[in-house]
Protein backbone atom coordinates (compact mmCIF):
# COMPACT_ATOMS: atom_id res chain seq x y z
CA UNK A 1 0.00 0.00 0.00
CA UNK A 2 1.38 3.62 -0.63
CA UNK A 3 0.63 6.74 1.75
CA UNK A 4 -2.01 7.87 -0.68
CA UNK A 5 -4.33 4.56 -0.48
CA UNK A 6 -4.24 5.06 3.17
CA UNK A 7 -7.58 6.00 4.07
CA UNK A 8 -8.03 8.28 6.90
CA UNK A 9 -10.73 9.24 9.00
CA UNK A 10 -11.92 12.36 11.26
CA UNK A 11 -13.77 12.57 13.47
CA UNK A 12 -15.94 16.10 14.19
CA UNK A 13 -17.89 17.11 17.20
CA UNK A 14 -19.86 20.44 17.78
CA UNK A 15 -16.45 22.21 19.44
CA UNK A 16 -14.69 20.36 17.09
CA UNK A 17 -11.51 23.30 16.10
CA UNK A 18 -8.63 21.17 15.03
CA UNK A 19 -10.28 18.73 12.30
CA UNK A 20 -9.29 20.66 9.67
CA UNK A 21 -5.64 21.54 10.74
CA UNK A 22 -5.45 18.04 10.57
CA UNK A 23 -6.95 17.11 7.71
CA UNK A 24 -4.80 19.55 5.99
CA UNK A 25 -2.23 18.12 7.52
CA UNK A 26 -2.94 14.85 6.47
CA UNK A 27 -3.61 15.38 2.85
CA UNK A 28 -0.21 17.62 2.72
CA UNK A 29 1.52 14.47 4.10
CA UNK A 30 -0.68 11.61 2.02
CA UNK A 31 -1.84 13.67 -0.94
CA UNK A 32 -5.26 12.02 -0.20
CA UNK A 33 -8.24 13.93 1.59
CA UNK A 34 -9.14 12.04 4.76
CA UNK A 35 -12.97 12.07 5.46
CA UNK A 36 -14.59 14.69 7.60
CA UNK A 37 -17.14 12.25 10.06
CA UNK A 38 -20.04 14.25 11.88
CA UNK A 39 -20.73 12.44 15.36
CA UNK A 40 -23.95 12.09 14.89
CA UNK A 41 -23.10 9.36 11.88
CA UNK A 42 -23.55 6.16 13.10
CA UNK A 43 -21.29 4.16 11.13
CA UNK A 44 -17.53 4.45 10.19
CA UNK A 45 -16.70 3.70 6.26
CA UNK A 46 -13.74 1.16 6.71
CA UNK A 47 -10.46 3.20 7.61
CA UNK A 48 -6.86 2.36 8.27
CA UNK A 49 -6.66 4.91 10.57
CA UNK A 50 -9.32 7.25 12.62
CA UNK A 51 -8.33 10.43 13.82
CA UNK A 52 -10.12 12.13 17.22
CA UNK A 53 -9.02 15.58 16.59
CA UNK A 54 -8.34 18.80 19.20
CA UNK A 55 -11.17 21.22 20.40
CA UNK A 56 -13.68 21.83 23.12
CA UNK A 57 -15.91 19.46 22.40
CA UNK A 58 -19.36 19.57 23.58
CA UNK A 59 -17.79 22.85 25.39
CA UNK A 60 -16.14 20.80 27.71
CA UNK A 61 -19.52 20.39 29.54
CA UNK A 62 -19.72 18.04 32.65
CA UNK A 63 -16.12 16.94 32.10
CA UNK A 64 -14.18 17.52 28.93
CA UNK A 65 -14.28 14.82 25.86
CA UNK A 66 -17.74 13.21 28.47
CA UNK A 67 -20.34 13.94 25.69
CA UNK A 68 -18.21 12.93 22.75
CA UNK A 69 -16.97 9.78 24.15
CA UNK A 70 -20.94 9.18 24.02
CA UNK A 71 -21.66 10.69 20.88
CA UNK A 72 -23.27 7.89 17.96
CA UNK A 73 -20.06 7.34 16.11
CA UNK A 74 -18.33 6.99 19.23
CA UNK A 75 -19.71 3.17 19.13
CA UNK A 76 -18.19 2.61 15.20
CA UNK A 77 -15.03 3.88 16.48
CA UNK A 78 -15.13 1.16 19.43
CA UNK A 79 -15.75 -1.44 17.40
CA UNK A 80 -12.80 -0.23 14.63
CA UNK A 81 -10.31 -0.26 17.61
CA UNK A 82 -11.62 -3.74 18.83
CA UNK A 83 -10.88 -4.55 14.91
CA UNK A 84 -7.49 -3.89 15.57
CA UNK A 85 -7.80 -0.74 13.79
CA UNK A 86 -5.80 2.22 14.76
CA UNK A 87 -6.70 5.33 16.73
CA UNK A 88 -5.61 8.53 17.25
CA UNK A 89 -6.76 11.10 19.87
CA UNK A 90 -5.21 14.39 19.99
CA UNK A 91 -5.92 16.83 23.19
CA UNK A 92 -9.68 16.88 23.53
CA UNK A 93 -8.93 13.75 21.26
CA UNK A 94 -6.87 12.04 23.86
CA UNK A 95 -9.53 13.17 26.36
CA UNK A 96 -12.34 11.01 24.49
CA UNK A 97 -9.98 8.49 24.29
CA UNK A 98 -9.69 8.19 28.11
CA UNK A 99 -13.63 8.95 28.66
CA UNK A 100 -14.54 5.48 26.66
CA UNK A 101 -11.88 3.38 28.01
CA UNK A 102 -9.54 2.96 24.46
CA UNK A 103 -6.89 4.52 26.72
CA UNK A 104 -5.89 3.99 30.16
CA UNK A 105 -6.18 7.37 32.80
CA UNK A 106 -8.12 10.54 32.77
CA UNK A 107 -6.69 14.33 31.97
CA UNK A 108 -7.51 16.30 34.75
CA UNK A 109 -7.43 20.29 35.72
CA UNK A 110 -3.55 21.85 34.46
CA UNK A 111 -1.50 21.68 37.78
CA UNK A 112 -1.05 25.30 37.62
CA UNK A 113 -4.65 26.33 37.15
CA UNK A 114 -3.49 28.09 33.81
CA UNK A 115 -4.18 27.35 29.68
CA UNK A 116 -0.92 26.24 28.37
CA UNK A 117 0.02 27.03 25.41
CA UNK A 118 3.45 26.66 24.07
CA UNK A 119 6.23 24.46 22.78
CA UNK A 120 7.26 21.64 24.53
CA UNK A 121 9.64 19.17 24.29
CA UNK A 122 8.68 15.11 24.00
CA UNK A 123 11.02 12.45 24.45
CA UNK A 124 10.04 8.95 22.73
CA UNK A 125 9.89 5.88 25.44
CA UNK A 126 10.50 2.13 24.79
CA UNK A 127 7.14 0.71 24.08
CA UNK A 128 5.28 -2.21 23.46
CA UNK A 129 5.11 -2.55 18.91
CA UNK A 130 2.65 0.37 17.69
CA UNK A 131 2.32 2.04 14.64
CA UNK A 132 3.00 5.57 16.47
CA UNK A 133 5.98 4.90 17.60
CA UNK A 134 7.42 2.34 15.37
CA UNK A 135 9.48 4.87 13.05
CA UNK A 136 10.65 7.27 15.70
CA UNK A 137 13.89 6.16 17.48
CA UNK A 138 13.96 5.96 21.20
CA UNK A 139 14.93 8.89 22.99
CA UNK A 140 14.18 10.86 19.80
CA UNK A 141 13.05 14.29 21.12
CA UNK A 142 10.55 16.24 19.44
CA UNK A 143 9.25 19.66 20.09
CA UNK A 144 5.91 19.72 19.26
CA UNK A 145 3.19 22.66 21.01
CA UNK A 146 0.84 22.22 23.74
CA UNK A 147 -2.42 23.89 23.86
CA UNK A 148 -5.02 23.20 26.68
CA UNK A 149 -6.47 23.71 30.42
CA UNK A 150 -7.15 20.01 31.29
CA UNK A 151 -3.82 18.18 30.41
CA UNK A 152 -2.53 17.05 33.53
CA UNK A 153 -2.36 13.14 32.55
CA UNK A 154 -3.70 11.33 36.13
CA UNK A 155 -3.83 7.58 36.84
CA UNK A 156 -2.99 5.95 40.24
CA UNK A 157 0.22 4.42 40.98
CA UNK A 158 -0.66 0.68 40.64
CA UNK A 159 -1.78 1.66 37.38
CA UNK A 160 1.50 4.05 36.01
CA UNK A 161 4.03 0.91 37.54
CA UNK A 162 1.78 -1.13 34.45
CA UNK A 163 1.84 1.37 32.00
CA UNK A 164 5.24 1.53 32.41
CA UNK A 165 5.92 -2.28 32.65
CA UNK A 166 3.57 -2.78 29.65
CA UNK A 167 5.52 -0.24 27.56
CA UNK A 168 2.19 1.88 26.97
CA UNK A 169 3.76 5.30 28.25
CA UNK A 170 4.72 6.73 24.40
CA UNK A 171 5.89 10.13 25.38
CA UNK A 172 7.30 12.47 28.15
CA UNK A 173 7.70 16.01 28.74
CA UNK A 174 11.40 16.27 28.92
CA UNK A 175 14.02 19.12 29.97
CA UNK A 176 12.91 21.59 27.46
CA UNK A 177 14.95 25.01 25.31
CA UNK A 178 11.08 26.45 25.59
CA UNK A 179 10.21 29.07 28.30
CA UNK A 180 8.69 27.45 31.63
CA UNK A 181 9.59 24.18 32.83
CA UNK A 182 9.28 21.11 31.28
CA UNK A 183 5.96 19.23 32.42
CA UNK A 184 3.20 22.20 31.46
CA UNK A 185 0.62 21.03 33.41
CA UNK A 186 1.77 18.20 36.29
CA UNK A 187 1.47 15.37 34.10
CA UNK A 188 1.94 12.53 36.64
CA UNK A 189 5.24 10.86 35.71
CA UNK A 190 5.77 14.09 33.00
CA UNK A 191 3.06 11.76 30.70
CA UNK A 192 2.24 13.30 27.54
CA UNK A 193 1.26 10.46 25.74
CA UNK A 194 0.01 7.04 26.31
CA UNK A 195 -0.81 3.98 23.90
CA UNK A 196 -3.85 0.55 24.63
CA UNK A 197 -2.47 -2.36 25.83
CA UNK A 198 -2.72 -3.24 21.81
CA UNK A 199 -0.37 -0.23 20.93
CA UNK A 200 -3.40 0.34 17.76
CA UNK A 201 -4.60 3.54 19.75
CA UNK A 202 -2.38 6.29 20.89
CA UNK A 203 -3.59 9.40 22.71
CA UNK A 204 -1.23 12.72 23.32
CA UNK A 205 -1.78 16.16 24.83
CA UNK A 206 0.39 17.61 21.77
CA UNK A 207 -0.42 18.69 18.65
CA UNK A 208 1.34 17.74 15.83
CA UNK A 209 -0.86 19.21 13.05
CA UNK A 210 0.17 22.52 14.44
CA UNK A 211 4.08 21.33 13.82
CA UNK A 212 3.68 21.00 10.49
CA UNK A 213 6.07 23.58 8.73
CA UNK A 214 8.77 26.35 9.35
CA UNK A 215 6.38 28.85 9.15
CA UNK A 216 4.55 27.32 12.32
CA UNK A 217 8.09 27.13 14.31
CA UNK A 218 8.74 23.73 13.41
CA UNK A 219 8.14 20.60 11.61
CA UNK A 220 8.68 18.26 13.92
CA UNK A 221 4.74 16.95 14.13
CA UNK A 222 5.01 16.39 10.18
CA UNK A 223 7.75 13.80 11.09
CA UNK A 224 5.58 12.48 13.83
CA UNK A 225 2.56 12.43 11.47
CA UNK A 226 4.66 10.76 8.52
CA UNK A 227 6.29 8.29 10.17
CA UNK A 228 3.09 7.12 11.81
CA UNK A 229 1.78 7.30 8.52
CA UNK A 230 4.35 5.09 7.34
CA UNK A 231 4.23 2.33 9.46
CA UNK A 232 0.44 2.03 9.17
CA UNK A 233 1.30 1.62 5.01
CA UNK A 234 4.11 -0.99 5.48
CA UNK B 1 -39.01 12.02 41.54
CA UNK B 2 -35.51 14.24 41.85
CA UNK B 3 -32.81 12.62 42.33
CA UNK B 4 -29.57 14.97 43.35
CA UNK B 5 -26.02 13.72 42.52
CA UNK B 6 -23.24 14.58 44.26
CA UNK B 7 -19.72 14.00 42.59
CA UNK B 8 -16.93 14.91 43.93
CA UNK B 9 -12.95 14.05 43.42
CA UNK B 10 -11.62 10.85 45.41
CA UNK B 11 -8.96 11.08 47.63
CA UNK B 12 -5.65 11.63 46.85
CA UNK B 13 -6.89 13.25 43.85
CA UNK B 14 -5.07 16.87 43.04
CA UNK B 15 -7.67 19.37 43.10
CA UNK B 16 -6.04 22.38 41.68
CA UNK B 17 -8.96 24.48 41.59
CA UNK B 18 -10.08 23.67 45.62
CA UNK B 19 -6.11 24.38 46.77
CA UNK B 20 -6.88 28.24 44.98
CA UNK B 21 -10.13 28.82 46.44
CA UNK B 22 -8.24 27.49 49.69
CA UNK B 23 -5.92 30.15 49.42
CA UNK B 24 -8.25 32.84 48.75
CA UNK B 25 -10.01 32.17 51.57
CA UNK B 26 -6.99 32.49 53.77
CA UNK B 27 -5.93 35.77 52.29
CA UNK B 28 -9.26 36.62 53.33
CA UNK B 29 -8.37 35.83 56.61
CA UNK B 30 -10.89 32.70 56.55
CA UNK B 31 -7.22 31.33 58.53
CA UNK B 32 -9.01 28.19 59.99
CA UNK B 33 -9.61 26.45 55.97
CA UNK B 34 -7.08 24.12 56.06
CA UNK B 35 -8.17 22.17 53.05
CA UNK B 36 -11.10 22.60 49.83
CA UNK B 37 -12.08 20.41 47.61
CA UNK B 38 -14.57 20.85 44.69
CA UNK B 39 -17.36 18.96 43.83
CA UNK B 40 -20.73 19.56 41.55
CA UNK B 41 -24.13 18.80 42.32
CA UNK B 42 -26.49 17.55 39.68
CA UNK B 43 -30.32 17.68 39.92
CA UNK B 44 -32.01 15.14 38.27
CA UNK B 45 -36.16 15.17 37.41
CA UNK B 46 -37.14 11.83 36.78
CA UNK B 47 -40.21 10.07 35.72
CA UNK B 48 -40.12 6.95 38.10
CA UNK B 49 -42.47 6.43 41.60
CA UNK B 50 -40.29 3.80 42.37
CA UNK B 51 -37.01 5.09 44.48
CA UNK B 52 -35.51 1.91 44.66
CA UNK B 53 -35.69 1.72 41.00
CA UNK B 54 -35.10 5.24 40.81
CA UNK B 55 -31.86 4.97 42.88
CA UNK B 56 -31.01 1.83 40.53
CA UNK B 57 -31.35 3.75 37.51
CA UNK B 58 -29.40 6.77 38.37
CA UNK B 59 -26.10 4.88 39.57
CA UNK B 60 -26.21 4.02 36.04
CA UNK B 61 -26.42 7.06 34.83
CA UNK B 62 -23.04 7.63 37.18
CA UNK B 63 -21.04 4.93 35.82
CA UNK B 64 -22.20 5.35 32.38
CA UNK B 65 -21.72 9.20 32.04
CA UNK B 66 -22.05 11.55 34.95
CA UNK B 67 -19.05 10.37 36.76
CA UNK B 68 -16.04 9.51 35.73
CA UNK B 69 -14.75 6.48 38.36
CA UNK B 70 -11.28 6.71 37.40
CA UNK B 71 -11.33 10.00 39.86
CA UNK B 72 -14.53 10.38 41.00
CA UNK B 73 -17.09 9.18 43.45
CA UNK B 74 -20.65 10.11 43.56
CA UNK B 75 -23.44 9.90 46.22
CA UNK B 76 -27.32 9.35 45.46
CA UNK B 77 -29.79 11.76 47.12
CA UNK B 78 -33.28 10.84 46.67
CA UNK B 79 -35.01 13.49 48.86
CA UNK B 80 -38.86 11.58 48.70
CA UNK B 81 -37.35 8.30 50.02
CA UNK B 82 -38.51 8.11 53.15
Amino acid sequence: MTLSALRVAIIVFPGSNCDRDMMVAIEHLTSRRPALVWHKEASLDPADLVIIPGGFSFGDYLRCGALAGRSPIMNAVLDHAARGGAVMGICNGFQVLTETGMVPGVLIRNAGLKFTCRNVRLQLCETLSSPFTAGLTMGEDLTIPVAHNEGNYFADDDELDRLEGNGQVAFRYVNSDAVGPANPNGASRDIAGVLSNNGRVLGMMPHPERAMSKLHGGTDGATFLLKSLEALVS
Amino acid sequence: MQAIVNISLKEGVLDPQGRAISHSLNDLGFNEVSDVRVGKQILLEIDETDPARLRQRVARMCETLLSNTVIEDYSIDIPDEE
